[in-house]
């Protein structure tokens, strides 16, 4: 028998990395003939069982940028670990070369020049191929969707996710769980359910009143002659993160007790493989993998997170694949007589110009964009600014929303969300309508506008703060740190709850911000029901119209110690 | 075992749940623990206390208290201004020393449970509770 060290080891020194010299000199048509399709997939088949990991596409149809994280802190146990390490470091901790084709994919370093030469990445028709491959090797390959799929763009908010749906059905997931799904509403997610052909997991998804499961905890699966359970995990947190008005029949929560339950149930009912389809977030996962024991594999959602290894936690395997349809993990696995003996792992880097797209789910792709093809299409304004979200503080997609709500709505500090969804647009390109949905479709957009004293707005950074960076995974609340325009802070990641703001200032008088004056704030995507304003994409729509090109100075108002 | 819920509203025949008043509005977490412990030593172990990490709802949170064994479990809302919230007395006939209930807090803070087992001794064990604004998620 290898011990898994072993196999880690090996999978680390057969993992090549391609196009090793100095990239930024090349062409890019060089550049991307020193990838070829066959390189991307290669992979020696091995084992008996292939798990194949999507997670985080929010309705991503279509090849995008997506600039990784510049900043992403660790805290308590996580800190300096992956995946909170970023840029340089990554690339140190994983062996590779700046300008390479993985970096691009990876890191946020050089991200405008790289992505020039490189192209884009994701598109489901170029994922459908890549899933084509595996099943040419291992037809009965198992296909996980890790959620946060029917969200996140023009067409699946005109559709109620009906887009994705679609698109999805036509790949043949075996089994998925959840998060965004439920800002449908229970009623649209009910009726999605009903009409799927894998199941909508969700061992942590409870019925309010009677505390009582809600979905399918669970799915037994029999590959290669090994029996494997894959348990869903739906996002903890959706009640406090997303409104709880929109699905009030529902409680969630992280519910250690429960997953300990049911992956002993699984075993007792001869599971040889205990695999987690997760939307915890990576901290959370790291630490649930800890605390019980008997799960082989959580294939880990929400935080975005690509990693090219496998984490280990005890005998326990996470897995991280990106986010937005840019990677899809490729998980092959020895198991025998109720153990994992050892396994090959890949993250495949979806870049869309060198891997082809597959032809019919290219058409049903066009399909779904069709009936919208000429709103998505206008043309609202240039950025000359590079527009990204990724990231623990602000970026400069949300750098520009709280520009356009101070302006458009006449507020003296604006604030947006922590999402880490949106993909990002590079300097010199025409924001369409489509890419403003990228960073804004939710069913939850009202702007609203209203006064905060100094003391309540300390109040929201605090809190949002300690969702952030407590120092216990399953006490962080799951989001990135609220945007702010129009104030600027000094926040210190380790201290105390309470304790970490200091130093607000409202930046256009550079007076600091006094506790009992009120200002005027606007922000949007509030979870309170009967919030009202006009939808953040008209606000913003109008900002850069008005506009005609855009221009996000670089923000330096949030000074960050601790980290 | 597993118990729901509604299992366990229905093994009401063996749990009598009390639900304090707010008597004295700021007696101390340390007095109201004394008043059920009558001043004993209490130690740790045989004590199960499940709370959410983070509640959905600071108005209604879900508890569940088990100790195998014991007569009564009381629950303490130690950041509540009357931190006594629930005390369960469990009689010869009740089928498992287990209860749950909703409880409000405050604000985040520590749920505390102490335990009187049949032997006369006492164990208590605590969670921490977030109560959060919310928002902003993912």
């Amino acid at each position: 028998m290898i011990s898994r060290r072993d196999f880690l080891q090996a999978t680390v020194a057969a993992s090549a990395i391609y196009g090793a010299s100095g990239v930024g000199n090349w062409s890019k048509l060089a550049a991307q003939q020193a990838l070829t399709q066959d390189q991307l997939l290669d992979f020696d088949t091995f084992g008996n069982v292939t798990l194949v990991h999507v997670t985080d596409i929010h309705g991503q149809l279509k090849p995008i940028w997506f600039r990784e994280p510049e900043i992403n802190i660790g805290v308590g146990a996580a800190r300096g670990q992956p995946p909170h390490l970023t840029g340089q470091e990554f690339l140190n901790y994983y062996d590779m070369k700046p300008g390479t084709p993985h970096a691009y994919a990876l890191t946020y370093l050089d991200f405008v020049a790289l992505a020039r030469s490189y192209g884009k990445m994701g598109g489901l028709d170029r994922v459908a191929t890549v899933l084509n491959a595996i099943r040419a090797d291992r037809p009965d390959a198992l296909l996980l969707d890790g959620g946060d799929t029917w969200h996140g763009s023009y067409t699946t908010l005109k559709t109620a996710g009906q887009d994705m749906v679609n698109v999805m059905d036509a790949l043949k997931p075996d089994a998925m769980t959840s998060h965004w799904e439920f800002t449908l509403g229970t009623e649209r997610v009910n009726e999605i359910v009903a009409g799927l052909d894998f199941p909508f997991l969700g061992a942590n998804i409870f019925d309010a009143t009677w505390d009582e499961p809600a979905y399918e905890p669970y799915k037994m699966f029999e590959r290669g002659g090994a029996k494997i359970a894959v348990i869903g995990q739906a996002f903890p947190y959706l009640p406090i993160a997303n409104p709880d008005w929109m699905f009030p029949e529902l409680s969630f929560g992280i519910r250690d007790e429960r997953m300990a339950e049911l992956v002993q149930e699984v075993r007792d009912a001869g599971a040889d493989l205990v695999v987690v389809l997760s939307h915890n977030g990576f901290d959370v996962d790291r630490k649930m993998a800890g605390q019980i024991k008997g799960i082989d594999v959580i294939l880990t959602g929400h935080t975005h997170d690509a990693l090219p290894e496998p984490v280990m936690v005890g005998d326990t395997m996470l897995i991280a694949s990106g986010s937005n349809g840019k990677f899809v993990t490729r998980l092959d696995l020895d198991v025998r007589d109720g153990q994992l003996m050892g396994f090959r792992h890949k993250l495949i880097p979806i870049f869309s110009d060198v891997i082809e797209p597959d032809k019919n789910v290219a058409a049903l792709i066009e399909k779904q964009r069709a009936p919208f093809q000429a709103e998505l299409d206008e043309v609202l304004g240039t950025t000359d600014t590079l527009l990204y979200r990724r990231g623990n503080f602000n970026g400069t997609w949300d750098d520009l929303i709280c520009n356009a709500l101070i302006d458009e709505r006449e507020a003296e500090i604006a604030l947006s969300p922590g999402f880490r969804w949106g993909p990002s647009l590079l300097p010199g390109e025409p924001i369409t309508r489509e890419d403003l949905f990228n960073a804004t479709a939710m069913t939850y957009p009202e702007a609203y506008r209203s006064e905060m004293t100094g003391e309540t707005l300390k109040t929201i950074l605090e809190d949002v703060a300690d969702n952030l960076f407590h120092p216990d995974p399953y006490y962080q609340q799951g989001g990135d740190m609220v945007r702010v325009g129009g104030m600027g802070y000094h926040i210190d990641v380790r201290a105390e709850r309470g304790n970490r703001i200091s130093g607000m200032t409202l930046l256009k008088t550079g007076e600091p911000i006094a506790p009992e004056r009120s200002y005027v704030v606007a922000g949007w995507a509030s979870v309170n029901e009967g919030t009202e304003g006009p939808a953040i994409w008209d606000v913003v729509e109008s900002y850069i119209k008005q506009q005609g090109t855009v221009q996000v100075d670089p923000n330096k108002s949030v000074k960050v110690t601790g980290a | 075992m597993e118990l729901t819920r509604r299992g366990a509203i229905a093994l009401g025949a063996g749990v009598a749940a009390t639900l304090a008043l707010p008597i004295r509005a700021m007696a101390s977490v340390d007095e109201a623990i004394a008043e059920f412990t009558g001043g004993a030593e209490i130690g740790e172990g045989g004590l199960e206390l499940i709370t959410p990490e983070i509640a959905e709802n600071g108005n209604t949170v879900p508890i569940e208290v088990s100790a195998p064994g014991a007569t009564a479990i009381t629950v303490l809302a130690t950041g509540n201004p009357t931190p006594k919230v629930v005390t369960f007395n469990f009689g010869p006939l009740a089928g498992a020393q287990r209860a749950s209930t909703r409880i409000r807090l405050a604000g985040t803070q520590d749920v505390m449970a102490v335990a009187k087992m049949s032997d006369g001794s006492f164990v208590s064990t605590s969670n921490n509770v977030k109560v959060t604004i919310g928002g902003c998620g993912g």
